[in-house]
């Protein structure tokens, strides 16, 4: 069965889903569809994973697409597109669940199908294994994700969309003449070709690999996003529903680093090493700018997607200290952080549908009417400040052994985040629950959905959507060699790539 | 030196040309003696089998090629036309264009029984005249053969090789468009008004080019591509004149693509014409012009190319930002489409730039006037569909171009918003459309030639004009109408089937682009 096109259909599958949400007409039924066809890739991909993967043995499909191009429909599914596909296929359909009402609101079809598409967009980045066919979905993301942000939200979203789809347009286009340079380097070492591996056997010369670094980098670093082009994160976060921000920031930008990995230091090792100091020093900008702004946000979707670029500068951090801790570390950091940013935005997000408003200052004591709620911020607020026993930690601590090792002051300015990540952990909970208990605020001038006077504490679909969320956290926590087994035969090449190229030990250790 | 040598003109190779301009010729006839009643009709149908024959000899043509050195085709006419693959590549595109414009030409749905033409252009706007030509429902069926006669034209000027025929060619392809752009029945002045501003920068820019010929002439001492290849490879101590007879033809053909300097006259017309004549002139009239210019740049010029390629990259640059800069500013869709088919000649100028000696291109790598065949062909059937779109929008006032009148469209009728945002998109070359396979594909050539400075301009120009086509996206579909919401008129099955056709090429071309990439790249290059 080995011929059998398991990849292939695992795109195809929300594709069709999105397509059939689009085309049924009864509102109820779309909604049913949606989450049936995400259920069904969710159950597609465990599928392809218990039984025709290993890690020795990657699944590949490969068709020629436009020779004249040089490209094809090539996907690939080793360890590191693994736990990222399964990250993405668990997270869609909670997602789906999480907006069952909200889509009400707006057009639950137009909202269910660009979902799947986004779904299916992300799927196809992470296992493309062909450079022309990663940008040309790399891109192409940016539609549904578009339409997501300024069909529904607040009352800036169409101006937050756009400053979104700008950004990353920006970035990919620059990326665009790397891509462009890669084909005509291509084309004169012969037969042109844009499949990773025959990318990886071409000889280029310094120049020419800094050059398509950057051009890739930059892209990558918008996407992250990474300081100082991180601007578009908070405005998105803060008009986008809090699900959409799930999947923008929690599975969308983890294509920014995957793509770190993937194409920066697979392609371009010796640039990466070439440029290792000024990233980490991005990487640590964004670390520690990052959990300044969000202790001083105000709007609580705002704090919580600015912590994401404190995290994202960590999983960037891993990446370019390039040394095995740093690397796994930063491989599961993606998955951990998908798990555990998804869980706060979505705790975020059932709070200011019950407080009426996203601004913190205007909630007090709510611990007393939905302690349940409290609880799950909580532990979700805890993971993202790596409490140890809470799945962040591991992939954290891995992260900053790497940079010690790389070179102690980097390791010691990674370590002070940990204690702003607490500090807009623990005081946006006390600020928020704790204190006498709430006055309901009626309306803000955001035009949040209005407050349900009786909602109970969460309702049954609230539940079912935290609990998988929570149970991963606490189960990958204590338990992570699964996800580290599964990423280390990539993270071993790149450390070997780069160290064998690049003199790096030397770099950092100056 | 006396005797009359008769020329032997290749009936054969030249059949397409022969089909249109006898079906142009023949369609005259009609005008004079057909009845007024019977006349829209027989001329429509004698329009498209016309088109379509000469479609059916033009692959016929293209299928038999013989070689030619290192490229196929044939030089026929007397050494006057040059029939090789780029040339009935381009006489398809063109043909397939214009079978879609006839079919917009066509549509009577949308004005309530009558054409998108004026009953009585002679009639003065305002006047008796023009009422009782409008109560009587008459129509100016004489927009078919002139018609006819500009596709003529056209499939002359991609196949001219040399400059007498180009200039020829060209006039041609123009005086017949002069006319059908004043020949709007709805804002008549408006029209007129562009007519005459086409016309007359017309006539100023083929002055110019006539004057760059005869120096030019001078200069080789022939107006045939291959000797003024000769001559520019031979050392001649001319070079000012060379020089200045190069830049003077440009001028002409830069004039036509709409190229910075040279566009002043592009949006004025692409608004004021009837929206069907701007579909299929914006089409094919930049296909048709660029396939002429790269024949003369790259057969009779491309030892001079050291001199041209930097300024043909100035002018891709304006272009670009230009087109680009305007686009945003303007307030109106069809203005707004008219600027960004600036900034899309500048791209495929960009793409111009890639020409390289036939030893430095790589075996399998795609060449610069692959590249610019396609662009042309994904361009021209994405912009055909956009205007063709926009001429469903309608208000009390007849068609509505006003942005701010295209508010809450998406609610209005979701399916014409839907196509139009898919064309935007395609002409912002977003992945997985037509525009950005394109895109890609000139930007590589621009970029393997060595002129990078201008591919990175070219991108980020791109990023500019995203954000123009967004509006429009934004308007229909997230703004509130201000007033009454705008109204989509249900054209008849001509117009639907024309946006059908040119949506679905945009389409597939975005999706499966291998197939027409190597047809491209198998027609090969120009014969000298």
């Amino acid at each position: 069965m080995n011929d059998f096109p398991w990849l292939t259909v695992l795109v195809v599958l929300p594709i069709l889903g999105a397509l059939a949400s689009a085309l049924v007409a009864d509102r109820d039924l779309t909604k049913k569809v949606g989450l049936g066809f995400s259920l069904l890739t969710a159950a597609w991909a465990v599928l392809v994973a218990t039984t025709q993967w290993s890690p020795s043995e990657h699944l590949t499909e490969t068709h020629a697409w436009i020779p004249a191009f040089g490209t094809h429909w090539a996907l690939g599914l080793d360890g590191l597109s693994l736990v990222l596909v399964l990250m993405t296929v668990v997270l869609v359909p909670l997602v789906l669940v999480a907006s069952w009402r909200d889509a009400d609101a707006g057009r639950p079809r137009a909202f269910f199908a660009w979902a799947l598409l986004l779904q299916a967009a992300s799927l196809l980045v992470f296992t493309a294994t062909d450079v022309f066919l990663f940008y040309i979905v790399f891109e192409f993301s940016l539609v549904p994700a578009y339409f997501l942000i300024s069909g529904f939200g607040g009352a800036g979203r169409s101006r937050a969309a756009t400053k979104f789809l700008l950004f990353q347009l920006a970035g990919g286009l620059v990326m665009l003449a790397s891509v462009v340079g890669l084909y005509a380097l291509s084309a004169q070492a012969g037969e042109p070709s844009y499949l990773i591996g025959d990318l990886a056997a071409l000889e280029l010369s310094p120049t020419a690999q800094r050059w398509l670094f950057v051009g890739f980098f930059f892209a990558f670093a918008v996407k992250a996003p990474l300081f100082p082009v991180h601007t578009w994160l908070a405005d998105a976060t803060e008009q986008a529903t809090p699900p959409v921000s799930v999947l923008l920031v929690c599975v969308l930008d983890k294509i920014g680093t995957y793509g770190m990995i993937r194409f920066c230091l697979g392609l371009f090792p010796d640039a990466s090493a070439w440029a290792t100091p000024v990233v980490v020093t991005m990487a640590l900008v964004s670390i520690i700018y990052g959990a300044f702004l969000a202790i001083g946000q105000d709007n609580l979707l705002r704090l919580v997607g600015l912590t994401s670029l404190s995290h994202f500068g960590f999983i960037v951090l891993g990446i370019f200290v390039a040394n095995d801790a740093g690397l796994q570390g930063a491989a599961i950091y993606m998955v951990n952080h998908g798990i555990a940013t998804a869980a706060l935005f979505l705790v975020a997000g059932f709070l200011v549908k019950r407080t009426g408003t996203a601004r913190i200052s205007q909630m007090r004591g709510w611990e007393k009417r939905a302690p349940l709620l409290a609880g799950g911020f909580l532990v979700a607020g805890l993971a993202a400040c790596s409490l140890p026993g809470l799945a962040p930690f591991v992939s954290e601590i891995l992260v900053i052994i790497g940079a010690f090792e790389h070179h102690w002051l980097v390791g010691t300015v990674a370590v002070l985040a940990i204690v702003l990540a607490a500090v807009y952990a623990l005081w946006t909970y006390q600020r928020i629950f704790t204190g006498p208990g709430p006055e309901l605020v009626l309306d803000d001038a955001t035009e949040q959905p209005a407050v349900e006077e009786h909602r109970p504490d969460v309702g049954a679909k609230e539940v079912g959507v935290l609990v998988p969320l929570l149970v991963a956290l606490v189960l990958f926590g204590f338990w992570p060699q699964p996800l580290l087994d599964a990423v280390q035969p990539v993270t071993d090449q790149m450390v070997q790539l780069v160290g064998r190229t690049g003199p790096l030990a030397e770099g950092g250790a100056q | 030196m006396n005797t009359f040598s008769e020329p032997t003109l290749d009936y054969v190779e030249l059949l397409p040309l022969l089909i249109v301009f006898g079906v142009g010729l023949l369609g005259v006839l009609v005008e004079a003696f057909g009845r007024r009643g019977a006349r829209h009709r027989v001329q429509v149908g004698l329009t498209l089998l016309g088109l379509l024959a000469a479609l059916g000899a033009t692959v016929w043509v293209g299928l038999d090629l013989p070689e030619h050195g290192s490229a196929r085709g044939t030089i026929a006419g007397a050494g006057s036309v040059a029939v090789d693959g780029p040339a009935v590549f381009v006489w398809a595109t063109v043909l397939v264009l214009a079978v879609l414009g006839a079919l917009l030409f066509a549509e009577r749905e949308l004005e309530g029984g009558v054409s998108a033409f004026a009953g009585q252009a002679a009639a003065l706007p305002g006047t008796e005249a023009e009422r009782r030509a409008a109560s009587q429902g008459l129509d100016h069926t004489e927009v078919y053969p002139l018609m006819m006669f500009s596709v003529l034209g056209m499939m002359l000027f991609t196949a001219a090789n040399d400059l007498v025929t180009l200039f020829v060619a060209l006039e041609i392809m123009s005086l017949p468009l002069y006319l059908l752009c004043g020949l709007a029945r709805r804002r008549r002045l408006l029209s007129q008004e562009a007519a005459m501003k086409y016309f007359l920068l017309g006539a100023f820019s083929s002055a110019f080019m006539l004057y760059g010929s005869a120096l030019l002439y001078g200069y080789a001492g022939s107006v045939d591509y291959a000797r003024i290849h000769e001559a520019v490879a031979g050392d001649s101590q001319n070079d000012t004149m060379l020089a200045i007879g190069v830049g003077l033809v440009l001028v002409g053909l830069l004039f036509k693509v709409g190229a910075v300097p040279f566009h002043a006259w592009t949006p004025d017309v692409y608004q004021g014409a009837p929206t069907p004549v701007t579909a299929f002139m914006s089409a094919a009239t930049k296909v048709a012009a660029f396939a002429a210019l790269l024949r003369l740049l790259y057969v009779a010029l491309e030892g001079h190319a050291w001199v041209w390629q930097p300024v043909l990259g100035g002018v891709a640059v304006l272009s670009m930002v230009i087109g680009t800069l305007m686009a945003i500013t303007q307030s109106d869709v069809k203005r707004m489409l008219a600027y960004s088919a600036i900034a899309h000649t500048g791209f495929l100028l960009t793409g111009v730039l890639g020409l390289k000696t036939a030893g430095a291109v790589s075996p399998d790598e795609i060449t610069s006037t692959q590249a610019v065949l396609f662009y042309l062909l994904t361009y021209g059937f994405t912009t055909l569909a956009a205007f063709a779109v926009a001429s469903l929008v309608r208000d009390g006032g007849g068609e509505t171009g006003a942005l701010d009148r295209w508010a809450g469209l998406g609610q209005a009728s979701p399916l014409v918003a839907g196509l139009f945002s898919f064309l935007l998109l395609a002409l912002a070359g977003i992945p997985l459309t037509s525009g950005f396979m394109g895109k890609w594909a000139v930007f590589e050539v621009a970029a393997s030639a060595g002129a990078w400075p201008v591919v990175v301009i070219a991108v980020l120009t791109s990023v500019m004009a995203v954000w123009l086509y967004l509006r429009v996206i934004v308007s229909m579909w997230f703004t509130a109408p201000q007033g009454p919401a705008p109204s989509v008129t249900v054209p008849s099955l001509l117009t639907s089937a024309a946006i059908a056709v040119a949506f679905a090429v945009s389409l597939v071309l975005g999706l499966l682009p291998g197939p027409v990439l190597d047809l491209a790249g198998n027609v090969g290059q120009f014969v000298r």
